[in-house]
């Protein structure tokens, strides 16, 4: 074995290009997935229609069951439908987040994904630039879901439109990650239907998304305390006051909490050394 | 002196209680085609993800250029190419679009992974292919997309990994001569993994693997002898089987 480490003939690409190969690397990332979204026409619409369907019917048909009183970050009485946005916002992104997810199980099924992790860069900076990948797919539906509700008459403040951007981008990487973490997690494309049973639903359901966290409390004393916890609620909750103009700093501390968590978790279990990867045969 | 395209040295790995390779070493030099002969789980592909770090050996070490994987793998990383046995590229995608997004991966600029991607998809017979989609080609075009693909940033060490698998016997010769070429041209070191004796020449190196241990390491011509190196790779397993009991 050449022991010290001899130099090269020359030097790898990735070493000439420094930081613009960074870039490049995380660009190319981004990239590809805006790609593959766009082709996937079907997988835009679906996108789309999942929170339309609830917001033009599910939401028109509650709206005369759940009155709401005045509760932060709304300074009067709100519709159900106008309450209901920023949860629908949020569940675009759990979905997408999971969509990721499944993209990453099925490259990895395929071979595809390991042409991605043979990449010279760090494999937490390929981790990470999928995440930031897979938030601007989730920001653009978001953005085209917020100007269909303005049609529809739910109209929140004009600068909400751009104060939401840091609560999406934030929100969802962290419901990115924890998709990114699953995806180490499944072994298989068929088991992804448990993720669905057991990590989406659950998620979405025990929040505020659909209704506020008095509203369950009088309900159930234990879905309260499961809902709190749930990081998701507060992903909702700080989209919620952000497209209100308003601050929720409990919010933002965990999302940004989670988000670290759930990546770091994602991290380890791509590790080559010590995560899930280095027990699976390969 | 310049190190080997690809050093390996006693190494070792398990999954579980099942024992995959046992002190294997072996060395490819820069510009050389080595080939990696075993049947179907001698232990093959398990070498190739050691060596690409998809996840970490736990006996003995690799080094790339002299760059060992574990210790600095961005560096190792950035000196290998490879072509895995399942299809990496994007079916969906161009092959131009394929090269953007490889060549990203190894911090390339747009227009100089789209030139050499040409150029290299050029030497390869295929000038007209870069704006078909990969699911539009040949499993032989889209073959030889991967190993251009494989070659974007100019990789000292290139590891293939029964690359020419579904491949019809045209394209499994002219996608081997490719290589060979490659090898001199670009003065890539290659290693070969293949359980196809037709697809070594007789000067080619050929390091022979079975149930995780190499059994012969010599030219296809030394280890033929007098007859096939099919012959001579049978029996050198068989007596390897017979070692084991």
């Amino acid at each position: 074995m050449t022991e010290p480490l001899e130099e090269t003939q020359d030097t790898a690409a990735w070493e000439a290009e420094g930081w613009r190969g960074w870039a490049r690397c995380a660009g190319g990332i981004i990239w590809r997935e805006g790609l593959r979204f766009l082709q996937q026409k079907e997988r835009f619409l679906s996108a789309l229609v999942r929170p339309l369907v609830w917001l033009f019917i599910f939401a028109a048909g509650f709206r005369a069951v759940l009155g709401l009183s005045i509760i932060e970050p709304y300074e009067t009485y709100v519709l159900y439908e106008v309450y209901v946005v920023p949860g629908l916002c949020a569940m675009i992104q759990l979905f997408q987040g999971m969509q990721s997810s499944l993209s990453m199980v099925y490259d990895r099924e395929t071979g595809a994904m390991r042409s991605m992790l043979i990449s010279p860069y760090p494999r937490w900076f390929l981790l990470f630039s999928k995440l930031l990948a897979s938030t601007a797919v989730s920001t653009l539906q978001v953005y085209a879901f917020l100007a269909i509700a303005w049609a529809w008459g739910i109209e929140p403040p004009r600068l909400g439109f751009l104060a939401v951007l840091p609560a999406l981008i934030l929100s969802g990487m962290m419901l990115g990650a924890i998709g990114l973490f699953l995806s180490s997690t499944v072994r298989q494309l068929e088991n992804f239907a448990g993720v669905m049973n057991f990590v989406i639903f659950p998620m979405f359901f025990a929040s505020s998304a659909l209704y506020p966290l008095w509203r369950i409390k009088e309900g159930s004393p234990l879905l309260y305390d499961i809902a709190r916890t749930n990081p998701f609620t507060h992903a909702v909750e700080l989209v919620r006051h952000a497209l209100y103009l308003k601050h929720n700093p409990d919010a933002l501390a965990v999302v940004i909490l989670a988000g670290i968590a759930f990546f770091g978790a994602a991290v380890w279990a791509y590790d080559p050394a010590r995560g899930v990867m280095a027990r699976r045969r390969g | 002196m310049a190190a080997p395209a690809l050093e390996i040295e006693g190494l070792g790995h398990s999954f579980g209680e099942r024992r995959v390779l046992e002190d294997v070493s072996l060395t490819v030099k820069a510009g050389s085609f080595t080939a990696l002969l075993g049947v179907n789980g001698a232990g093959k592909t398990t070498l190739f993800n050691l060596v690409t770090r998809l996840y970490d050996a736990r006996e003995g070490r690799i080094a790339v250029c002299g760059h060992d994987i574990k210790r600095a793998p961005e560096a190792a990383l950035g000196r290998l190419g490879v072509v895995f046995q399942s299809r990496a590229l994007d079916p969906n995608l161009t092959v131009a679009q394929n090269f953007l997004y490889q060549g990203a991966l190894h911090g390339l600029p747009r227009e100089e992974a789209r030139s050499r991607g040409a150029a290299l998809m050029a030497g390869m017979g295929l000038h007209d292919a870069m704006e078909t989609k990969l699911r539009a080609l040949s499993g032989g075009q889209a073959r030889r997309a991967e190993i251009a693909a494989a070659l974007l940033h100019r990789p000292r060490l290139l590891l293939s990994d029964e690359a020419t698998a579904g491949l019809d016997i045209q394209a499994r010769a002219a996608l081997v001569e490719n290589m060979h070429r490659l090898t001199a041209e670009e003065g890539v070191g290659v290693l070969w993994a293949t359980h196809l004796v037709d697809e070594i020449l007789p000067q080619d190196l050929v390091i022979a693997l079975h149930k995780g241990r190499v059994v012969a390491r010599d030219s296809a011509a030394a280890i033929a002898g007098e007859g096939s190196l099919a012959d001579a790779f049978l029996a050198l397993t068989g007596a390897a089987e017979a070692a084991a009991e």
